[in-house]
């Protein structure tokens, strides 16, 4: 790992300060990704900004939202009354996430702030356009079982990694960010970005701004909810694909639904179409069928991934026929 | 005689053919790591120049005033500076487990985090949970039903099965089997390992 120096300040002010000042600086906040990264040599900042200390780590319900802190731990919210009361989705999908150890250090805005699992990105000798831009995807034509099957372009196939993004994105929060402009709320949609001609920007965070928190608006989806998550193993292990599925369910009509899919893009994807026609129709397999071939249309696969889109449509109708299940 | 001296020189010439030939392919191939690799090496000796920052750590109730680089994984930390080698280094890549050790209670990967982010923490390691000659509860266990061969995994193993009774995840052995996910081990001992954690939780005892 190269050197570095290090500061801890104790305000977001300062914090912020010392970022914006110092082109190659970064936060850290549990460590899982970046010190990962660093040992790599896929990323090499001269400075890095702790910010432990900074009073980021509040759960607390206020009306019409759930707010999150950016350093409450994957863990504490997955455990956290208020979340399983209010949003049991969250917890699901954090519970899916990395191992009990992880858990216990990751944070909310390191977890949405992750890198890609790319093993082209990982090995700083093999191009990547995300890593090194203009180098090449080294992906496009080599190894890219665990690759996009949505929105990529020839430039970048990487996935975000995310299971917590995923229901996020489902549960339409939104991110809270501090930075030299000022304050900012960015819809947890707009959050993270498709790669397009510039994938070494994995979201819309400039330099400088600090996540403080997300919101999580109230909504009806308290029961009726399931992760699942499709890995090589039987956990810890990341996504091939995985579901957040929602269903607000009143009598045998469905009356609300989201649904969004992890390990298919290079951000969380919301499948907005899936949802309209869910809603309005019966909970039957019918539906979740008809809404499962919605979803994957317009997924496009590659040599080693394409199994991704058989195993996508039944993981959609096997999280909804669970979700509609619960009691 | 002469036989055995020829004998000797072709196979130091051949020794020495194969060192080249291999550092010409090292470098005809991953020509990027060789390079990082040259890299490094710089690092290692500017290190030294860099300032140290003083760090306070409590490890198994032993108050340490520290100087380290703030590269300095904890795992390093304990086993580099403070000999205490039970913590065990499987892939410094928190993808093993063989690190695990309490923070303040919790259980963490020491590989994975900088020893100056834990200023002022409590660290328990393995060589922290007997009480003096008497083995902890999850130490007995994990001998008296085999949970472990070669024994690498074993401390990380046994710090992640502490926590995970204290934390409230270990009712049933499907419980046990996710929440233990975290800790690798290559010999297989699972079966045993989670036999072990059973009998603990059931035996009521307070971890
Ligand atoms: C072996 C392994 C398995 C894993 N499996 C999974 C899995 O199955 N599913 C999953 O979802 N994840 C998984 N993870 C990833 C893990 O969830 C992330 O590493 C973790 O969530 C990152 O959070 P952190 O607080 O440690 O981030 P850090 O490593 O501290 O930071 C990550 C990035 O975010 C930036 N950052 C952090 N906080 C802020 C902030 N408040 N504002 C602005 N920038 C910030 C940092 O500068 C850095 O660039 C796994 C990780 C490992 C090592
Ligand atoms: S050495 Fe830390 S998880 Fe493997
Ligand atoms: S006992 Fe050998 S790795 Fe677990």
């Amino acid at each position: 790992m190269r050197q570095f120096t290090y500061l801890r300040p104790s305000t977001s002010k300062a914090a912020i300060d010392a970022l914006s000042k110092d082109p190659n600086a970064q936060f850290i906040a549990g460590g899982t990704n970046l010190i990962d990264l660093m040992k790599k040599g896929v990323m090499a900042p001269e400075k890095l900004v702790d910010i432990n200390n900074l009073p980021l780590k509040e759960i607390k319900k206020q009306t019409g939202n759930l707010h999150i802190g950016a350093l409450a731990l994957n863990s504490d919210v997955s455990e956290n009354k208020l979340v399983t009361q209010y949003h049991p989705l969250l917890s699901l999908a954090l519970k899916a996430g990395a191992s009990a150890q992880l858990r216990n250090m990751a944070t909310v805005g390191g977890n949405m702030l992750q890198r890609t699992r790319c093993f082209y990105f990982y090995e700083p000798s093999l191009p990547c356009n995300k890593r090194e831009p203009g180098s090449g995807c080294g992906a496009l034509e080599g190894v890219n079982r665990m690759h996009a099957i949505f929105g990529w372009s020839d430039k970048c196939i990487a996935v975000h990694p995310s299971d917590m993004a995923i229901a996020m994105v489902a549960l339409d929060a939104s991110v809270l960010v501090y930075g030299p402009k000022g304050n900012r709320r960015i819809p947890f949609q707009d959050f993270h970005r498709l790669p397009g001609d510039t994938p070494e920007k994995d979201n819309s965070l400039e330099k400088g701004e600090l996540v403080m928190g997300v919101e999580i608006p109230d909504g009806p989806f308290t029961k009726n909810v399931h992760y699942l998550k499709v890995r090589d193993r039987a956990s810890y292990a990341f996504a091939l694909v995985s579901v957040a599925a929602a269903l607000n369910i009143s009598g045998k009509t469905i009356k609300d639904a989201r649904l969004a899919m992890g390990g298919v893009a290079h951000k969380p994807w919301r499948l907005l179409d899936a949802e309209k026609a869910l809603i309005g129709k019966p909970a039957t397999e019918e539906t979740f069928k008809q809404a499962a071939d919605i979803a994957m249309r317009g997924a496009k696969g590659f040599k080693y991934n394409s199994f991704k889109i058989p195993m996508g449509k039944n993981a959609i109708l096997d999280a909804l026929k669970t979700a509609a299940a619960k009691v | 005689m002469q036989e055995n001296e020829n004998c000797k020189n072709i196979k130091a010439s051949r020794r020495d053919f194969f060192k080249q030939s291999s550092l010409l392919a090292a470098i005809a191939l991953t020509p990027s790591a060789v390079i990082n690799a040259a890299q490094q090496e710089w690092d290692e000796k500017v290190a030294s120049a860099i300032e140290e920052v003083s760090v306070q750590l409590d490890v198994n109730g032993i108050k340490h005033s520290l100087s380290i680089e703030p590269r300095v994984t904890l795992l390093d930390l304990l086993r580099e500076q403070l000999h205490l080698t039970g913590t065990k280094k499987g892939c410094d890549h928190g993808q093993c487990g063989a690190c695990t050790v309490h923070v303040n209670g919790n259980r963490i990967n020491s590989c994975m985090t900088l020893a100056v982010m834990q200023e002022g923490k409590k660290i328990t390691t393995i060589e922290g949970l007997a009480k003096g000659d008497k083995l902890h509860p999850m130490q007995e266990a994990f001998i008296k039903h085999d949970g472990f061969q070669c024994g690498y995994c074993t401390p990380g193993q046994i710090m992640s099965a502490v926590a995970c009774i204290r934390e409230g995840h270990a009712d049933t052995e499907a419980e046990i089997r996710e929440y233990m996910s975290g800790n690798i081990c290559r010999c297989g001992a699972y079966p045993n390992i989670v036999d072990a954690i059973m009998e603990v939780k059931k035996g009521g005892k307070k971890v």
